[in-house]
């Protein structure tokens, strides 16, 4: 085991921009084991360990590191899962540069410890060569049910699995994964990814009943009443689509993001192997400027258009989308039209997408969120030619189960209001994810699902086991 | 998987199926619809629910082969299973209160007129049905509206069966001969809603059309369902599948609904071709 004074980080091979923009393979390739011990030797293994606080599930990353630097991978693997139960999935997608790695010692003077590289070569390395299963625990006789397989609820689910719980996950679409499987695309997290990680939460006994929408087949008080489930965890995600509401949002060719990305990656679209029909578009506009957008510009790439552009209304400084997506989706040939407001879109004789109408803006004052507010230039309109629009400027939470929940508060929003516990106002009912928070990161969502996990077993603990009256 | 407990062909194009999905057939209410997908590499394809049987655990589906899904799904007997199964979606029908309603049903939408018809006729409302079909060997499920009305009138364009004309030929005779409805439902090609609607509106009578966007989930996630009603955006797989057909912009949904019309017609006939393939030993 050596240390490694370099200041940047081990580069991590990826494919050609030019070669993967056309198809839909991973595009970062991962570690190899010399790589991965070579970047571990960065990390000072420091006393403090600010990355843990860094982390949502609080992985024990110095730990996992010194592991990986001494080439025991199986330890690391068994580290990092104690916390964390799809590794796989969050060393590809968490935004670290914002978690762990913003806190990293080295990344004071130079870049920081790759700890989400690092974790994707232990998760990956685990699953290429040794590729056990978790045993399940003793159950203990309690039940619970999950509304939703995204990532909260396979992480609720995962804790709950640990402690002897006998799980159910309820998911609304034909399989699991929630945004893992229809949102993020295959070139950025492969399917069979989540599915190896979902294979590993049944390993543990959780059960997975797809087809299954809650709040029309069976509600939630049917779960509690009539099922036999001790508690409910709902982490039925954000998934409602937001639209802009401009004139021609309803031409043919104007897609939500979430219809365009669903179509591509659960549905398969790209692959002509599958019925399910997506437009072939020549000249595509993203509207939005969030991993979202970055997800749906390089698929419609990667379907064959021959450009796509970013319509964006503020600058790059105040892009939510994560530095690497950004630049991915430039190395590529992603356009970016920033600092650009669509007004309306333009359709032909037959009601298909012909152009985007936009206005050009620029930044004012900062606004609530502390980012500044994008102002009109007046007169300063200015068409696009494209025939196809999609639309990623945000979703909110599927209103299904707060129709159907009496009592289950709810803000102005459309969120459910829960404790940092995840507990709601109903007794049993526990939420987390984006349900709670409207869309966030999937590693924020994990979080939530270990929190709620712990205020779960404590809440049916305090049933079911004798209490201590003095207390009252 | 999801059995196929029964099959029987309506016409040569129409086809009714019970599927076994017992939480589904406990569940539904008429209004509702489910989303099939028959195999892994199928579309997920929306239909309306025309019947249930709790005891049994089964869910009657009706449905014309159109496109690839359906086409695959008339190819499957009784015995075999289909992949997925999800379901009951959308509202149900707003049909409470309703003393004297009309039921208006074009083609194949007749099949999902009927379990509306049927619970207004079960729950002592008077209920005049006007199914509309192109000709004769196009009539389906007449011994059900039959059963499921007051009066059944039947109405074919070319006049090969029942009164020569369209359905709102029928339905303006009705109306102008003095009959007082307190509720119209008319479900059929977007067209046939459309002119009724039209109709009806200068009677002043309630009508809920039952509306069929292209659509993915059914849960509300993608908005490809979205319609225009009263000039909001409003999804059919969450806020409908029925709307007040005096408030829908039925233009915009027959141009939504085209949305790969043209690419079909280009892809069609090969994968077409191939799905009988693989699938010719069952055909």
């Amino acid at each position: 085991m050596s240390r490694n004074p370099s200041l940047t980080q081990t580069p991590m091979p990826v494919q050609d921009p030019a070669l993967r923009a056309r198809n839909f393979d991973e595009v970062a390739l991962g570690y190899s084991a010399a790589l991965a011990v070579e970047e571990a030797g960065r990390c000072l293994d420091c006393r403090q360990a600010p990355c843990i606080a860094g982390c949502p599930v609080g992985v024990r990353i110095p730990d996992f590191i010194r592991q990986v630097a001494a080439r025991d991978f199986a330890a690391a693997f068994d580290t990092i899962t104690q916390s964390n139960s799809l590794p796989a999935v969050c060393g590809r997608v968490c935004p670290q540069e914002t978690q762990c790695e913003a806190r990293c010692v080295r990344g004071i003077k130079g870049e920081p410890v790759a700890i989400g590289r690092l974790e994707r070569f232990v998760a990956d390395h685990h699953r290429e060569t040794v590729g056990a299963r978790p045993e399940p625990v003793p159950a203990n006789g309690h039940r619970v049910a999950v509304v939703g397989a995204g990532p909260t609820g396979l992480s609720c689910a995962a804790d709950l699995a640990k402690l002897g719980y006998s799980v159910t996950i309820f998911e609304a679409f034909h399989t699991g994964g929630g945004v893992l499987v229809y949102g993020i695309p295959e070139f950025r997290l492969p399917e069979s990814i989540v599915r190896d990680e979902i294979a590993n939460l049944e390993a543990l006994g959780v059960r997975l009943e797809t087809n299954m929408v809650i709040g029309r087949v069976l509600t939630v008080d049917e779960l509690l009443d009539d099922f036999g489930y001790e508690a409910v965890y709902l982490g039925t995600g954000a998934g409602l689509p937001t639209f802009l509401g401009i004139e021609g949002e309803n031409l043919i060719g104007v897609y939500s993001a979430n219809e365009y990305l669903t179509r591509s990656n659960l549905m398969h679209a790209h692959d002509e192997r599958y019925d399910t029909p997506i437009r072939r578009s020549h000249s595509v506009a993203v509207i939005g400027g969030g991993n979202v957008a970055m997800d749906a510009a390089r698929t419609a790439l990667r379907l064959g258009a021959a450009e796509v552009t970013i319509v964006y209304r503020r600058s790059f400084e105040e892009m939510p989308a994560r530095i690497e997506e950004i630049h991915h989706a430039c190395e590529e040939g992603v356009r970016f039209e920033n600092l650009a407001s669509p007004t309306r879109i333009l359709g032909d004789e037959r009601g298909q997408v012909q152009r985007l109408g936009c206005l050009r803006m620029e930044l004012g004052e900062p606004d609530a969120s502390g980012r500044r507010r994008p102002v009109e230039i007046p007169h300063s309109d200015f068409e696009l030619e494209v025939d196809t629009v999609i639309v990623a400027i945000g979703t909110s939470p599927n209103p299904l189960i707060r129709n159907t929940t009496a009592g289950l508060e709810t803000n102005p929003r459309g969120c459910i209001v829960a404790a940092a516990d995840g507990s709601t106002s109903r007794p049993g009912v526990f939420a987390g994810g984006d349900v709670v928070t409207g869309s966030a990161t999937v590693i924020l969502a994990m979080g939530a699902g270990k929190k709620a996990a712990a205020a779960i077993d404590a809440y049916i603990r305090g049933k079911t086991e004798p209490k201590d009256c003095s207390e009252n | 998987m999801y059995q196929i407990l029964s099959k029987r062909a309506l016409n040569e194009q129409v086809t009714m199926m019970e599927i076994e999905a017992p939480l589904i057939a406990k569940k539904a209410r008429p209004g509702q619809f489910i989303i099939f997908r028959v195999d892994e590499f199928g579309e997920r394809v929306p239909l309306t629910v025309a019947a249930t049987d709790p005891e049994r655990g089964a869910v009657t589906i009706i449905f014309q082969a159109v496109g690839l899904a359906t086409k695959k799904l008339q190819q499957l007997e009784a015995g075999d299973a289909i992949l997925d199964f999800v379901g009951p979606l959308g509202r149900p029908s707003d049909l409470d209160g309703a003393r004297r309603a009309v039921v208006i049903g074009g083609g194949v939408g007749n099949a999902i007129a009927y379990p509306s018809a049927r619970y207004l006729h079960e729950h002592g409302a008077e209920v005049d049905v006007i199914a509309g079909f192109r000709s004769r060997d196009l009539v389906i499920l007449e011994e059900e509206l039959a059963a499921a009305s007051t009066r059944l009138y039947i109405t074919t364009d070319d006049g090969s069966y029942g009164e020569a004309g369209f359905v709102t030929d029928k339905l303006r005779a009705l109306l102008d001969a003095g009959n007082q409805y307190d509720l119209a439902i008319a479900i059929g090609p977007v067209p046939m809603m459309k002119f009724v609607s039209r109709l009806t509106r200068e009677y002043h009578l309630r009508t809920l059309v039952s509306l069929n966007p292209i659509m993915v989930d059914g849960t509300g996630m993608c908005g490809g369902c979205r319609v225009l009603v009263g000039g909001e955006t409003r999804f059919a797989c969450v806020d409908g599948p029925e709307f007040d057909g005096h408030q829908v912009d039925f233009d915009d949904l027959m141009l939504r609904n085209r949305s790969y019309l043209e690419q079909e017609q280009e892809d069609h006939t090969c994968r077409l071709q191939q799905a009988v393939q693989n699938h010719g030993g069952k055909a």
